[in-house]
């Protein structure tokens, strides 16, 4: 029954979605009110029955339910409630369905808080939603219904794939989805301005806190898979340049830029059709990760989709959504006014400088996804790139960007002042320069990258830090004053300050860890000491131990430091016997923003047992920049201008009717 | 500055960075690319010692032997032709006999390839999509992975009560 149901309401929203992506629009093109209101109610009708439809796949995993293929499929009876609800989008059908709900959940908001928006806007914009609403709803009915049926109902699951079942999991897909999707309101509001002809100021307010809201997701979706894949894939590794990685990286890439860019039409109006553009890509890249990532097209440790047919509908819907809108984008985007002028020396001309080099960072990260699949297509020829390649593409980009960051904050709008920026800057530079001679003196004039890059990224932070103490006037009014005026400042500044000291904090951490990085392999017996770092750590002995639906040998471990116990580690490895597979559980100890790092390997017919023990400085560092950015981005949500559905300037009411 | 000024200043401003982006994709293109090889392909293509490519096959049963130091010879297989591959450290948690693996390093002088990572199957329904395809091509294609991957089709229902 519970099967049927969530099916059934799945249909009921495919409707509903059929009528949001039509009437509101012909509403909109007969000015109708009546039916452009449409789009409100089906909007949230909509989410109702996605949401009940999603609410019943939750219960039957819960319910364990092993009569649907879907439950039996990625499920057991054994499996704790925790994995058994996060195991709804641990697969293919169940990711998918969370998409919809996401998109419609989205598709919802507008509707809720877009009351202030011009009704035109609204309707043109949740009409467009509709549009990839039902392309996903008909790719999920048709392709990869997870409702379907078994006709002899099993007695017991298959369980979930073991390195899927883990709290960070429960996180990320959801995390990444929210940013995924919520870039469908950029685009969606993008293609609006392109159908009405029409776009200004007023349209990048009500566009930015929801790019900001998606960007908010996307950035913490992509720390947290890293996290993920650091502690749970046993390698140590928390970035692999896989695929389905750099195909989150893009559209955050792309959406950052989208981000920079939407500041500069909303303070100036200037970059009209180029913040059109990137709204359009940003989500393009989007549907493009999830393509990657749902069909299977390329080799990747994200395995659990791999079927043509799906792949061949998804690339549908991509090359549908994707040339539909640049061909729109090419015929109405010279009807977009150009806006503000501005020196290249400036504000603006540092934002796009900003843009330039993002939008270039994210085409070579999309050349090295995609050109292996090209020359396998075209030539036969199967080639990998791998990490080699985007440090060396990647990287270089990324240096003149770090060293513009501190400087584009302090320029003026229209026409800035490089000099005295720089002069601000003074004190952040020397310290960034003294604190390079003063590591590469320590390092002993070892490899001067990585001293560079941390006096990069310490120029960065200062960088920001000066931009706010510049605002309120720190050093040269009182304390009182100058705090005051601190606490004044709009939150969207401290915001930016936090993203930008995000951006520093993450480099120290990467390079930290890529160049003082230990590794110990080696194998031990009961009673042996390996040393690492500094650190003595004696494997005590080893135990086994029953789980709920898994069978685990742990290792128990002494950490001394100086003689002195610090602490246990208990790295283990778990074997599921459902799936006869195994999984490697590390053990990580925080020492400040330091971790050490054990996981197992074999073991030996001896008793000994492999074990490779990292000690991996300020790696924490690595998610604390992102969290910062996170919270960066928050700040300035929470900024009484950008906040959605936040009071409309009494002109924009008149500058955005529908044009004719 | 005119309009006409400021926009020739950007559109010069992003060819630069376009040229330099560009001739870096090129150069890392050049220099970081690595080839995928069976070993029918290694014997037949005479690959130079100190290359780096991937070389992907079966993990031929019976053949892994552990030496000291973790240190692990074993052979890669693709029905006709094997390849000896030694490595040092702790092979991934899916790494079995008879299994598909994707070894990455190069050749020494004496024919041995030389691997500095071993990556495995991801699950048992996974195996690498080179090795697949590879193995596809050859006719070599083993059952238990066509089964994996339809796992629906079949009159599967009854698996999970047996177990």
């Amino acid at each position: 029954m519970i099967a049927e149901a969530g099916h059934y309401a799945l249909v009921l929203a495919l409707a509903l979605a059929l009528i949001q992506s039509t009437v509101p629009m012909i509403g909109a093109r007969l000015r109708d009110p009546v039916l452009m209101n449409v789009a409100r109610s089906t909007a949230l009708a909509q989410l109702l029955f996605v949401g009940l439809s999603f609410g019943a796949l939750v219960l039957l995993h819960v319910l364990s339910d092993f009569s649907v293929a879907n439950v039996y499929e990625n499920s057991h009876s054994l499996k704790p409630l925790i994995y058994k609800i996060t195991g709804v989008w641990g697969n293919h059908e169940g990711s998918m369905l969370l998409w919809v709900s996401i998109l419609a959940l989205f598709g919802g908001l507008v509707a809720v808080f877009g009351s202030n928006l011009p009704l035109s806007l609204r309707a043109n914009a949740l009409g467009v939603q509709g549009w990839v609403s039902t392309a996903f709803y008909l790719f999920i009915l048709l392709t990869s219904n997870p409702f379907l049926r078994l006709v002899n109902p099993p007695l017991e699951g298959r369980d979930l794939n073991p390195v899927l079942q883990d709290p960070g999991l429960a996180v990320h897909p959801p995390m990444l989805y929210l940013g995924y999707v919520g870039f469908s309101i950029s685009f969606s509001f993008a293609i609006a301005a392109l159908i009405e002809g029409r776009i200004d100021a007023a349209w990048a307010r009500w566009v930015r806190p929801w790019t900001l809201m998606a960007w908010m997701f996307l950035t913490l979706g992509i720390a947290m898979g890293s996290y993920w894949a650091y502690y749970e894939l046993g390698w140590g590794g928390w970035w692999f340049w896989d695929p389905v990685e750099n195909a989150s990286l893009m559209p955050w890439l792309a959406g950052t830029a989208l981000l920079h860019s939407a500041v500069v039409m909303e303070k100036r109006n200037a970059l009209k059709v180029w913040t059109v553009l990137l709204a359009i890509l940003t989500f393009s890249l989007s549907l493009l990760g999830t393509f990657l990532v749902r069909s299977g097209v390329l080799t990747s440790v994200h395995a659990f989709a791999t079927d043509p047919t799906r792949g061949v509908f998804i690339l549908l819907i991509l090359c549908v959504f994707i040339g539909g809108s640049l061909s729109l984008y090419a015929w109405r985007a010279s009807s977009l006014k150009q806006g503000g002028l501005f020196a290249p020396i400036s504000r603006e001309g540092a934002l796009v400088l900003n843009n330039l080099l993002l939008t270039t960072a994210c085409a070579t990260v999309f050349i090295g996804t995609l050109y292996p699949l090209g020359l396998e297509v075209l030539t036969g020829e199967r080639i990998s790139v791998g990490a080699p390649f985007f440090n060396l593409t990647f990287a270089p980009l990324f240096v003149p960007l770090l060293l513009a960051l501190p400087f584009g904050p302090l320029l003026a709008w229209k026409r800035g002042d490089l000099v005295g920026a720089a002069q601000r800057l003074y004190a952040a530079g020397i310290v960034a320069l003294v604190s390079i001679a003063v590591l590469w003196a320590w390092v002993r004039g070892g490899s001067a990258f990585a001293p560079l890059a941390i006096g990069l990224a310490l120029f960065v932070i200062l960088g920001a830090l000066t931009d706010i103490a510049e605002r309120s006037m720190l050093f040269r009014m009182p304390l009182a004053i100058a705090l005051r005026r601190a606490r004044g400042l709009p939150r969207a500044s401290w915001g930016t300050m936090f993203a930008h000291v995000g951006v520093g904090v993450a480099l120290i951490g990467i390079v930290c860890e890529t160049t003082w990085n230990t590794e110990l392999i080696s194998t031990l017996k009961p009673g042996d000491v390996a040393k690492v770092a500094g650190y003595e750590l004696k494997l005590d002995n080893i135990s086994q131990r029953q789980g709920p639906n898994f069978g685990e040998m742990l290792a128990h471990f002494t950490v001394s430091e100086d003689g002195k116990v610090i602490g246990v580690m208990t790295p283990s490895k778990r074997s599921f016997s459902t799936r006869g597979m195994s999984t490697t559980e590390a053990a990580l100890m925080s020492r400040g923003v330091s971790q050490l790092y054990i996981s197992l390997g074999d073991t030996a017919a001896s008793g000994a047992i492999a074990v490779r023990i990292y000690h991996k400085p300020m790696v924490l560092l690595i998610w604390f920049g992102p969290l910062l950015m996170a919270f960066g981005g928050l700040l300035s949500l929470s900024d009484r201008r950008l906040r959605i559905g936040a009071p409309k300037p009494a002109k924009a009411s008149r500058s955005l009717q529908p044009a004719e | 500055m005119t309009r006409k000024q400021r926009r020739l200043t950007m559109i010069g401003g992003a060819l630069v960075v376009l040229g330099i982006a560009v001739a870096l994709v090129l150069n890392a293109l050049r220099d970081s690319i690595v080839f995928f090889s069976t070993p029918q392909m290694v014997a037949e293509k005479h690959i130079p010692a100190g290359r780096r490519f991937r070389l992907g096959g079966l993990v031929e049963p019976g053949s892994l032997k552990r030496g000291d130091q973790m240190a692990v010879t074993f052979k890669i297989a693709d029905g006709s032709n094997a390849l000896e591959v030694t490595y040092k450290g702790i092979l991934p948690d899916l790494f079995r006999e008879g299994q598909g693996v994707v070894a990455e390093g190069a050749l020494d002088s004496n024919g041995v390839f030389k691997a500095d990572t071993v990556l495995a199957k991801h699950d048992e329904t996974y195996m690498p999509k080179d090795v697949a395809d590879a193995l596809k091509k050859q006719g070599h294609w083993k059952d238990d992975y066509e089964k994996a991957g339809k796992k629906l089709d079949s009159a599967k229902p009854m698996q999970g009560a047996s177990r």
